[in-house]
């Protein structure tokens, strides 16, 4: 009986938090947008994405290099080092792109902002907005979501393009693979529609989920230093798992069924 | 209000981003520069295309000339048609005598076309292909099972 109880209970409870991230999402962004809101818009994009930038430049490029170290150490055994260039430029289009840039992003950027409006709830600055008559869910909450959902799309774009570049530098450079055939092969099995446009969709996915997620906790947190820290942690973890189970979905609606 | 320094790396980021995205379009999916010259269509009638798929090569010798535009069934004879666009910079190029064959690249590689441009008769008015016509010659792929068959049955007959 009391285990009903429980389980009746949590499920309440998930689906008001729920609920709330929803109606705050609502709030945020079914308000009319304003031209005043851009240069918040800019500030954040600054804060988001070209701060993000330095880490996506470089896991990018080590992860396009360690794949094309391992997948020509398999590739040559069966005289196919040729297909290095498609293996490298597919992996990272359709899966490793989107995914490890979302899960670099809920680390570094994600976290960030949790933290950061778990702290203006905690000082009492959101309240303070309204009471000047400023929502702060146009004022603080949009401005952010919108700079996420703008920023990752274009950081997946860019550590793409530089796991490609690295996979060249390693499989052509260092190891030989002709030059030619890396390009040549790549651009006959690489689809634009089917592989760079549904890689831009599954990042603009996981904007939403990790943004989303990221205000929610810090918007919701126990205004005190130690839920600000358990909702950063939260912000982490959830979103983490979430992006992995809807890559999953995601990738079996799009390359699973021909 | 946001600084100049921040608005300058916003910039930034963005042509960043769109250089990106440049590399993706022009060098990995090769993204227009296959659609921006124009073709002409020309049909073959196979028995078996084996593995080819759309988008697949034509080539003269190794040379990629064109690309397979549709695959589809005749709906009378119940034989596969393959609709080639072949580039228009080799339009009057081919004789119309020419045949054309499915390959495979490599041992495990795809299938693609490979166009055999066929002798022009001196003395006679050569007759190239153009716009919809009909390669008559044409060999099938290789399917492995049939030739594993006939080579078990030619064994069993001796």
């Amino acid at each position: 009986m009391q285990a009903l109880v429980n389980l009746g209970a949590k499920t309440l409870a998930r689906l008001r938090s729920f609920g709330s991230a929803t109606l705050m999402l609502w709030g945020a962004l079914v308000a009319v947008p304003r031209l005043k809101n851009i240069p918040l818009t800019i500030q954040q994009i600054y804060v988001v994405g070209v701060q993000s930038l330095l880490i996506i430049l470089v896991s990018g490029l080590f992860i396009g290099m360690v794949m094309a170290l391992q997948g020509y150490t398999i590739l040559v055994n069966y005289g196919a080092e040729g297909s290095l260039g498609p293996m490298v430029a597919l992996s990272l289009l359709r899966e490793l792109g989107p995914v490890v840039t979302a899960l670099l992003f809920a680390g570094r950027a994600g976290s960030a902002l949790t933290a950061e409006i778990g702290l203006m709830k905690a000082t009492e600055q959101l309240s303070s907005l309204e009471m000047m008559a400023v929502d702060p869910l146009r004022r603080v909450i949009a401005p952010r979501f919108w700079a996420g959902v703008i920023s990752m799309p274009m950081l997946a774009l860019i550590f793409s393009a530089v796991g490609i570049l690295g996979g060249h530098l390693v499989g052509v450079d260092w190891l030989g693979v002709d030059s030619g055939s890396y390009w040549s092969i790549m651009q006959a099995t690489v689809d634009w529609d089917k592989d760079v446009i549904n890689g831009v969709i599954k990042s603009i996915v996981f904007a939403v989920v990790v943004v989303w997620i990221a205000l929610y906790k810090g918007y919701s947190c126990v205004p005190t230093s130690e839920g600000i820290s358990k909702a950063t942690t939260e912000t982490v973890v959830v979103s983490s798992l979430l992006i992995l189970g809807l890559d999953f979905v995601l990738t079996a609606l799009m390359f699973g069924v021909n | 209000m946001t600084s100049r320094k921040t608005e300058l790396l916003v910039g930034l980021f963005v042509a960043l981003a769109i250089a990106a995205t440049l590399l993706l379009a022009l060098k990995v999916a090769n993204q227009g520069m296959s659609g921006s010259s124009d073709t002409y269509t020309v049909y073959a009638k196979f028995d078996n295309i084996g593995g080819l798929k759309e988008r697949s090569s034509v080539k003269v010798g190794g040379v990629v000339v064109g690309r397979v535009a549709r695959i589809y069934l005749d709906e009378r004879e119940l034989i596969p048609v393959v609709q080639l666009e072949i580039s228009t910079d080799y339009i009057d190029t081919f004789p119309e005598t020419s045949s054309v064959s499915i390959l495979t690249a490599g041992l495990l590689g795809e299938q693609y076309v490979g166009l055999q441009p066929g002798f022009i008769f001196p003395g006679e008015d050569p007759i190239y292909l153009e716009q919809d016509s009909f390669i008559v010659d044409t060999k099938s792929a290789l399917v492995l099972e049939d030739l594993i068959g006939q080579f078990l049955f030619s064994r069993d007959s001796e």
